[in-house]
C-alpha cells in the first residue's frame, strides 16, 4: 500500500494499482482541479448518459406503446363482451365524430371506442374515464349501450388503491360484475343490490368503489346524451373511408340490440 | 483488502454486511414492494442491475472523475442506468413495471446503490468491484424475498400467487399494508440478531460482531 493514507478517503484502499494518480496530490492538500475541469468533465458523463438513454428509449418506445394498445384493446374487448372489432371515435363539443379533423388539438376531445358485432351491429361504447380516489387518481374503462341505457362491463386499467382493501376495485369479481348490465345512473349501495340502478360496494373500500360509481356516473352525464343522440347514426351513416358494408345492416334494427351478445343484456 | 478472494468479497456483501439485514440500508423498497415474492424479484433484479452496472462503471472511471464531483458523477452514473431499466421494465414485462410503479425510478435514492459506488466501487479495480456490487445484490435479494415470503403468505395466503394455505385461512390484510412491512423486519432483525448473539457466546474466540453501518472496518482502512 503507498503511504498517502492519512486523509482516509483517498490512497488507503488503492488496490496496489498506482499509488491514487489524480485523486490526491500526496497525502496532503488535495489539488485543486481546474474549474473547467470539474464542468467538463461532468458535462462529457452528461452527453455520454443522454445518448445512452436516447438509444434506449428508442428501442423501448415503441414496445411499450405496443404493450399500451394491447391493453386497451384487451381492455375494450372485456368491458364490450368481445366485439369483433372496434373504432376510435372521438367527441367534442357535444358531438360524435368519426375522425378528428388534421391538425385539431386532441386534447379538447374525449376519445370512445364504438365495438361492433359480427354482423356490424352497434354492440355499444367503450368510454374511459379517472378520477382521484383513495391513493391516486383511479382511470377505468366501461362499456356502454346507450340505447338500453346500461353498463355492459367495467374494468380499471390504473390505481393505486390500498392492497387488500381498496385495491379489490381491480380484483373483487364480484365487484366487477356488479356493473355487467347495471342502468345508469348507478347507485352504490350495501349488500344486498335490489334494482337495476344498484350495484354493491366492496367492504372496507367504499371510498375506492365510490370513485369507481362516480366515474362512470359523472362520464354518462357528459357524453351518455351525445351517445344516445348519435347511437344508431354513427352505426349507419358513418361516411369514413373505413365505412364497410356489413355496418349498414345495424340500421335495421337497433331494436333487439339488447338480446345482443352483450354481457347481461340479455335480461330486463 | 486486496488479500481478500473474490469469493469474500461477494460473500460478505451477502452476508456478513447484508444491506438490508445488518447495514440497514434500502429500507424504502424493502418495506414498500415486498407484499408479494413477485414484487420482490422484480424489485431484487431492478436494483442488482443499476447496481452491477454502476459499481463497474464507476470503477472503470475512478481515475478521471475529479474529488470534488465524484458525488455528482456517481449519482449521474446511477441516474442513467435506473431510467434505463425503467424503460427496460416497462417494455419487456410490463406487468410487473406496473406493480412496482414509481418505487422502479427511486431506485436512483438508494442510498446502498451510492453506498457501494463510493465505499467501494471508486477504489477498487472493475472485477472485485464488479463481485462486491453483486454479493450486495444478492444480499438486498435475500432480504427482498425474507420479507415478500412472509408477506405474502401471511397476508394472501399463498406465495408468488399459488395459493399454499387452505382456503380456511383468513389472510392477515395488514400484512400486505405498510405496517406489515414494518413488523415483518423488525421480527427479522430481531430473529437474525439473537441468532448471532447466541453464535458469539457459544464461541468467544469469534471476532467482535461487525455492524460496519455502510463503511468498511477501521483495522481494514488502516491497513
Amino acid at each position: 500500500m503507498s503511504g498517502g493514507g492519512p486523509a482516509g478517503t483517498g490512497g488507503g484502499a488503492e488496490a496496489g494499482t498506482g499509488g491514487g494518480a489524480g485523486r490526491e496530490g500526496g497525502g496532503g492538500m488535495p489539488v485543486q482541479p481546474s474549474s473547467s475541469r470539474l464542468v467538463g468533465t461532468l458535462g462529457l458523463l452528461s452527453v455520454v448518459a443522454g445518448v445512452a438513454i436516447v438509444l434506449v428509449h428508442a428501442w423501448a418506445q415503441p414496445r411499450i406503446e405496443a404493450h399500451q394498445r394491447e391493453e386497451l384493446r384487451l381492455a375494450i374487448e372485456e368491458v364490450l363482451g368481445e366485439p369483433q372489432r372496434y373504432e376510435t371515435r372521438w367527441i367534442r363539443d357535444g358531438r360524435l365524430l368519426d375522425s378528428l379533423p388534421a391538425g385539431a388539438d386532441s386534447s379538447a376531445a374525449s376519445p370512445v371506442y364504438a365495438g361492433f358485432a359480427a354482423n356490424g351491429r352497434l354492440v355499444g361504447y367503450a368510454i374511459p374515464g379517472q378520477k382521484a380516489g383513495y391513493q391516486d387518481v383511479v382511470r377505468l374503462i366501461f362499456g356502454y349501450d346507450p340505447d338500453a341505457g346500461k353498463v355492459l362491463g367495467m374494468k380499471v386499467l390504473e390505481s393505486k388503491e390500498t392492497p387488500g382493501l381498496g385495491a379489490k376495485i381491480t380484483s373483487d369479481s364480484a365487484f366487477i360484475h356488479g356493473f355487467d348490465g347495471v342502468e345508469a345512473p348507478i347507485e352504490g349501495v350495501k349488500h344486498p343490490a335490489r334494482d337495476a340502478h344498484q350495484v354493491d360496494m366492496i367492504t372496507g373500500a367504499t371510498i375506492s368503489s365510490t370513485t369507481v360509481i362516480s366515474i362512470i356516473n359523472d362520464r354518462l352525464e357528459a357524453v351518455g346524451p351525445v351517445l344516445s343522440k348519435a347511437g344508431t347514426r354513427t352505426a349507419t351513416a358513418a361516411g369514413s373511408p373505413g365505412a364497410d358494408a356489413p355496418r349498414t345492416a345495424a340500421a335495421a334494427g337497433p331494436g333487439p340490440r339488447a338480446a345482443g351478445p352483450g354481457q347481461g343484456g340479455g335480461e330486463r | 483488502m486486496s488479500e481478500k478472494s473474490g469469493g469474500d468479497i461477494f460473500l460478505r456483501g451477502v452476508w456478513e454486511e447484508n444491506p438490508v439485514l445488518i447495514q440497514i440500508l434500502g429500507l424504502c423498497p424493502t418495506l414498500a414492494v415486498t407484499n408479494t415474492v413477485e414484487n420482490a424479484v422484480a424489485m431484487a433484479l431492478a436494483t442488482a442491475f443499476v447496481l452491477v452496472g454502476s459499481s463497474g462503471l464507476v470503477s472503470l472511471v475512478r481515475r478521471i472523475i475529479p474529488d470534488q464531483v465524484r458525488i455528482s458523477a456517481y449519482i449521474l452514473i446511477i441516474a442513467t442506468f435506473v431510467t434505463v431499466v425503467d424503460l427496460l421494465m416497462a417494455a419487456v414485462a410490463p406487468s410487473a413495471s406496473k406493480a412496482l410503479g414509481p418505487f422502479v425510478p427511486l431506485i436512483v435514492v438508494n442510498c446502498m446503490i451510492l453506498g457501494r459506488a463510493e465505499a467501494f466501487a471508486s477504489k477498487n479495480p472493475f472485477f472485485p468491484s464488479i463481485l462486491d456490487a453483486a454479493g450486495t445484490s444478492s444480499g438486498f435479494a435475500v432480504a427482498l424475498l425474507m420479507m415478500g415470503g412472509v408477506r405474502e403468505l401471511l397476508g394472501s395466503g399463498s406465495l408468488l400467487g399459488l395459493h399454499v394455505l387452505p382456503g380456511s385461512w383468513e389472510p392477515w390484510v395488514i400484512m400486505i399494508l405498510p405496517p406489515g412491512g414494518f413488523l415483518t423486519l423488525g421480527v427479522i432483525l430481531m430473529g437474525l440478531s439473537w441468532w448471532w448473539r447466541r453464535g458469539q457466546k457459544a464461541d468467544e474466540t469469534a471476532r467482535p460482531r461487525r455492524w460496519p453501518h455502510g463503511v468498511r472496518e477501521p483495522e481494514e482502512r488502516a491497513a
